[in-house]
């Protein structure tokens, strides 16, 4: 964790304080409000399989734009209207990781999901937002090996 | 869709319209209980009044793969406020799949004075009925629950061996790529960990979704689920009936219709499901 981007940590301080679940869901429920599908610039639906979060059931899609000082933005869609969960891992992830050092976003574990969520997620529910971790850290490292 | 009554299942009033829940919202009698796979749902709005019991944090064990014993049960009554007296009313996302799931596990405890409500969250949004993020709170309960019966209601891995070498009927309410082993989870879900493909043996396969009416969520006639259970899986009233999914999540919500809105007097459910049985030594399994 100490090689995760300043942010990130913040945001998983914050959660490590949180005891209560009716806490957690009210917390994770301020991020998916925020929530703000891809652009059209970027995407339109029907989207494209390839960006599409494998294990998702709330049918999330992910795409990285390169920024000026060699970072990456990250933007999401999420399909399911009733995918809070996914909106709000969608925003914590573009709010933490959008603009970080991409050698930073390719360290990130899947485990953050367990730190946000709390350990007691169901499988399922755990793996679709594990898989959202995924493509985003894919996106970083992608970048990373064009860089090379 | 018509009304409840007019859908000729066996036991209707088991099930309860939008528009009852809608009248009994400040029935103290009444307890609504919303059950759902997102755990954010119920925070970002729920019916006023309904409190909710989360399937993976109130009805499990949180060591063993268990569900919650008798004073566990006892603690979720008293802390939702509900009596042995109480109407309990449960609602859900995904078409009441984890309603009916809560609505079985209550049943092992039997509290009997249980409902549905027909078409769950899904049917009181689309009717732009009252939704509230304020949670309730209900002074706690002395509930004094019976043990927790597993006999009438559930099946375990033993039982399922003996009535597959009984040649008794299975209903696997998988998809049909579950079934033919050719994807060991449901589309988009993860593999849940089953080492095999397939179903066990002699076990027809009614994917759970096909109870329900998809434009809003309330369950098909009893003429509709009898062409589906008894025409094309060939199931009888006399039968007696275990139903499986993954996790048996999905197979209470099969389990419920056979019992109660056609009236199966013999259904069990194998909660274990295929994340058991793909993964034990020996037993056998068809693809």
């Amino acid at each position: 964790m100490s090689e995760y981007p300043e942010k990130l940590k913040d945001v998983l301080d914050d959660f490590g304080f949180v005891t209560d679940r009716s806490e957690r869901a009210e917390l994770l429920m301020d991020y998916a409000s925020r929530f703000e599908p891809v652009p059209a610039r970027i995407a339109e639906s029907p989207y494209p399989e390839d960006h599409r979060v494998p294990f998702c059931e709330s049918e999330a899609y992910v795409w990285s734009e390169p920024e000026a000082d060699g970072a990456l933005k990250y933007f999401f869609a999420v399909e399911n209207p009733q995918g809070l969960s996914a909106m709000a891992m969608a925003v914590i992830l573009d709010e933490t990781l959008s603009g970080a050092p991409i050698e930073k976003v390719a360290q990130v574990s899947q485990d953050i999901v367990l730190q946000i969520f709390g350990r007691e997620i169901s499988m399922g529910k755990g793996q679709g937002l594990m898989g959202m971790v995924s493509v985003v850290q894919a996106e970083a490292k992608r970048h990373l090996a064009e860089q090379d | 869709m018509t009304s409840i009554s007019e859908r000729g299942y066996a036991h209707p009033d088991v099930l309860v319209p939008t528009d009852w829940v809608a009248n009994h919202l400040n029935d103290p009698g009444i307890r609504i209980i919303e059950s759902n796979e997102d755990p954010l749902l119920y925070t970002s709005g729920h019916i006023p009044g309904a409190v909710e019991v989360d399937w993976t944090t109130d009805l499990n064990d949180p060591l063993r793969r268990e569900y919650l014993d008798k004073s566990g049960f006892e603690s979720l009554m008293s802390r939702i406020g509900a009596t042995p007296d109480t109407t309990l009313v449960f609602y859900g996302d995904k078409n009441n799949w984890w309603a009916a799931y809560a609505f079985w596990v209550f049943q092992l405890f039997g509290h009997t004075n249980a409902r549905i409500m027909d078409g769950g969250r899904k049917k009181w949004e689309a009717e732009n009925r009252p939704m509230t993020r304020e949670k309730p709170q209900y002074q706690t309960t002395q509930y004094r629950a019976p043990e927790r019966n597993d006999d009438v209601n559930r099946a375990f891995r033993d039982q399922v061996l003996a009535h597959v070498k009984a040649k008794q009927p299975l209903v696997d309410v998988r998809s049909p790529a579950e079934y033919s082993g050719e994807r060991l989870h449901m589309a988009d879900y993860p593999n849940e960990g089953a080492l095999r493909g397939g179903h066990i043996p002699g076990a027809a396969n009614i994917p759970w979704g096909r109870a329900v009416n998809q434009e809003d969520g309330t369950f098909k006639s009893a003429d509709d689920l009898r062409e589906v259970y008894q025409n094309e899986a060939h199931l009888s009233p006399d039968d007696d009936i275990i139903t499986y999914c993954r996790i048996g999540e999905r197979s209470s919500h099969t389990w419920f219709v056979l019992k109660y809105l056609l009236g199966y007097d013999r259904v069990r459910n194998y909660d274990g499901s295929w994340t058991e049985w793909g993964n034990l030594v020996g037993v056998p399994i068809e693809r």
